[in-house]
């Protein structure tokens, strides 16, 4: 038995503030100290507060250390793990209560209003042994499947449960399951799609790397459940740790026999093996993940055929997002109307979501459906930074929209998303304040979908780039009205006739920033201005004469020489010289040179 | 894995192994068995004491029981000094332990609560 426990968060985002380096130290300072015996330390995935990472979470006690380095680790070994004196100078401040009392992590601002369940395991378990995993019921949800049901309770369950996919479509999953048990064939696949490229979208890494035995459980119960016997995790190359903890996971699984031949006794077979991604966008399409796995070119091909009927290796397939998997095996193990009592009545259960951009708490966050986006961004994520005021949260990444300030008291679910323009997506939550100009946004988001549209369908490959041209001549002041007519008519167009959900949801981003923010658009339109300061093209500093003292810094500073003056004279900047950098702005300690 | 009963057998040893975090949440009946590990505390011997504790705790395989160290409790000159904070009970406090003390206070009190008096604080002004 070990004292205590200390647990350091080996997610993607502390792993590269050096959480990897704190461990090695932590572990060496035990070993000097001779505690090695007493106190053990453990690698664990993400605890969702990526923004004060590098986190370390110590038992008994359950201290919660926030930012810690490489140099605290002395202190942390020598104070509180060898003399059992809690060092609070590292304390994440909102569980300190008093100089005498710290509050559980359950009762801060961030994990109060969450409810977790893919993320239950997540910087609990260590993910690398498969022990921790089977501590928290791990594999008992398989056990009671092929132990108790039939492949048909199984998909009861899960139909009854109201869980729908995770990956951004928010599909029923039951009835997906059902499709392909329906479809007699001598065999049948389960695909795992962790090709997750959203930008700023980073749940499944999580999942993958914090709990990766339940998503192999979750496969084999669908196998189960389906009567495939073969499973794929396709997933991508730039998730080293998520990709190698799943290897560990699946190897651990083979060595006790929870994936293999005959598992539980039941004659149930069924194995599990992972595939790479090279980091197209476009793979995270069903059929073009497919089509990657069968070994070629990753493009999409037309539907119907549905996947359950024609998917891999032109067999029966069941496809699902990582998140959708992780919720499995807790519906199984507690019934449908366990999850059916969280959500809302058409979205039931909880959503993960990456929080990013203009926020305080950046990290990972679980909540039931249903939460609003106010409680999401001011209660959990701790609202925007540096006082700016918050504009809008784009959801859904490339292929979703965004939510305005004005809809904040929105709640969450597919069916409201939907409503308001919006889509839910596959979880990334980018948070956009003032400073953001949402034409720019929108021509982020296209830069992105140009670049990875395949190529195979001319809506999508010539459509996506002349609605970026479009958008460039509106953030250069070059556009009319008509501009914006065609912008609109030409968005329609892409979304109604590309092949797949790449070019059928790339001009949302344009398409919602239309609808919520056209005063954005007309400003650049027609006063040639970007209120958010942003477009280079329409910005201009001057030098408001009655607050420059002549002090010459801007004149030096400026990278072109586009200032000109003497000392103790006014300045003037000569704008057809001025790149629009901003240094000028930057430097000036009176306040005297603007934009606009 | 052929058997659920594997399968559980597996999951009942790995629980052990984890109560030392859930103890934390704050929901479980958690015993807490505190030793003083400051310098004085050290200096007269609460190292092996520490170490005792968490071995018999382990021996017994007991649950919802967890040994941590604290700092001085003030009483240098009766180091080492271990305090047992039960659900619901007073605390009590334990002065000079030494190694062959401990099997009977995780018996008597720790698993059966009743505290063993002889060795508390309380002992002294008796």
């Amino acid at each position: 038995m070990y004292r205590s426990h200390v647990l350091v968060c080996g997610g993607t985002g502390c792993t590269s503030s050096n959480s990897g380096a704190i461990i090695e130290a932590l572990e060496k300072e035990i070993a000097d100290k001779g505690l090695d015996k007493e106190i053990k330390v453990i690698k664990t995935g993400c605890f969702g507060l990526c923004a004060l990472g590098p986190i370390m979470i110590v038992y008994p006690e359950g201290c919660f250390y926030s930012e810690v380095k490489v140099e605290d680790v002395p202190e942390i070994v020598e104070e509180h793990l060898l003399k059992g004196r809690i060092v609070t100078r590292l304390l994440y401040d909102e569980t300190v209560v008093s100089e005498k009392e710290i509050k559980s992590l359950n009762e801060t601002n961030f994990y109060k209003k969450q409810k977790r369940i893919a993320l239950r395991n997540c910087g609990v378990i260590d993910p690398e042994n498969i022990e921790e995993y089977i501590a928290y019921d791990g594999y008992q949800a398989l056990a009671k499947c092929l132990t108790e049901m039939t492949p048909e309770d199984v998909i009861k369950v899960v139909k009854d449960s109201g869980l729908r996919g995770r990956g951004g479509g928010g599909f029923p999953t039951g009835m997906k399951w059902e499709f392909t048990s329906k479809n007699a064939a001598d065999q049948k696949y389960v695909v795992c799609n962790a090709d997750e490229g959203d930008p700023g979208a980073f749940m499944d890494r999580s999942v993958l790397e914090g709990d990766p035995h339940c998503i192999i459980e979750a496969m084999a119960i669908c196998g189960y459940a389906t009567g495939a016997t073969e499973g794929y995790v396709y997933v991508r190359a730039e998730y080293p740790i998520a990709v190698q903890r799943l290897q560990i996971a699946i190897d651990q699984a083979r060595e006790h026999g929870l994936l293999g031949k005959n598992i539980f006794g039941s004659g149930f077979d069924f194995d599990l093996f992972i595939r790479l991604g090279a980091g197209a966008f476009v793979c995270g399409e069903e059929t073009a993940l497919m089509t990657s796995i069968e070994g070629n070119r990753g493009e999409p091909r037309p539907r119907p055929p549905y996947p359950a009927v024609k998917g891999l290796f032109a067999k029966p397939t069941t496809e699902n997002n990582v998140e959708t998997f992780a919720n499995i095996p807790q519906i199984i193990l507690h019934g449908a109307d366990f999850f059916k009592s969280m959500g809302t009545e058409r979205s039931a259960g909880t959503k993960v979501f990456a929080l990013g951009g203009k926020i305080k708490n950046t990290g990972l966050v679980e909540i039931p459906m249903g939460t609003t986006l106010r409680e999401i961004i001011e209660d959990i994520g701790g609202g925007v930074p540096n006082g700016k005021k918050f504009k809008a949260a784009q959801t859904g990444g490339p292929s979703g929209g965004c939510i305005p300030a004005s809809l904040m008291d929105t709640e969450i679910d597919y069916d409201n998303l939907t409503a308001i323009g919006c889509m839910m997506g596959s979880g990334g939550l980018i948070v956009m304040d003032e400073d953001n100009c949402m034409v720019d946004i929108a021509k982020f988001f296209l830069d992105f979908t140009v670049d990875e549209s395949c190529g195979k369908c001319a809506p999508c490959r010539i459509g996506t780039k002349r609605l970026r041209e479009l958008l460039e001549k509106v953030t250069d002041g070059k556009a009319t009205m008509e501009t914006l007519d065609e912008i609109e008519k030409l968005a329609h167009y892409i979304k109604e006739n590309s092949l797949c959900g790449l070019g059928q949801t790339a001009p949302n981003p344009v398409l919602a920033t239309l609808k919520f923010f056209k005063d954005e658009y007309i400003a650049h339109v027609v006063d040639k201005k970007c209120p958010a300061g942003v477009c280079k093209a329409l910005l201009n500093y001057s030098i408001v004469a009655d607050k420059c003292k002549g002090c010459t810094l801007c004149a030096r500073k400026c990278p072109v020489g586009a200032i000109s003056g003497s000392v103790k004279e006014v300045h003037t900047i000569d704008t057809t010289k001025c790149i629009k950098c901003g240094v000028c702005e930057s430097n000036c300690k009176f306040g005297a040179i603007i934009k606009g | 894995m052929k058997t659920l009963e594997e399968l559980l057998a597996i999951k009942a040893k790995a629980q052990a192994n984890i109560t030392t975090r859930e103890s934390a949440d704050g929901s479980a009946d958690v015993t807490r068995i505190v030793v003083g590990m400051a310098t004085c505390g050290i200096a007269a011997g609460a190292r092996p004491v520490l170490n005792g504790f968490v071995d018999e705790v382990a021996k017994r395989n007991l649950k919802n029981v967890t040994v941590s160290q604290t700092g001085c409790i003030g009483m240098c000159q009766y180091e080492p000094i271990v305090e047992v904070f039960a659900p619901g009970k007073e605390k009590v406090t334990y002065i000079k332990m030494t190694p062959d003390k401990i099997a009977r206070v995780v018996a008597d009190h720790i698993v059966n609560g009743n505290p063993v008096t002889e060795y508390t604080v309380a002992s002294l002004t008796e």
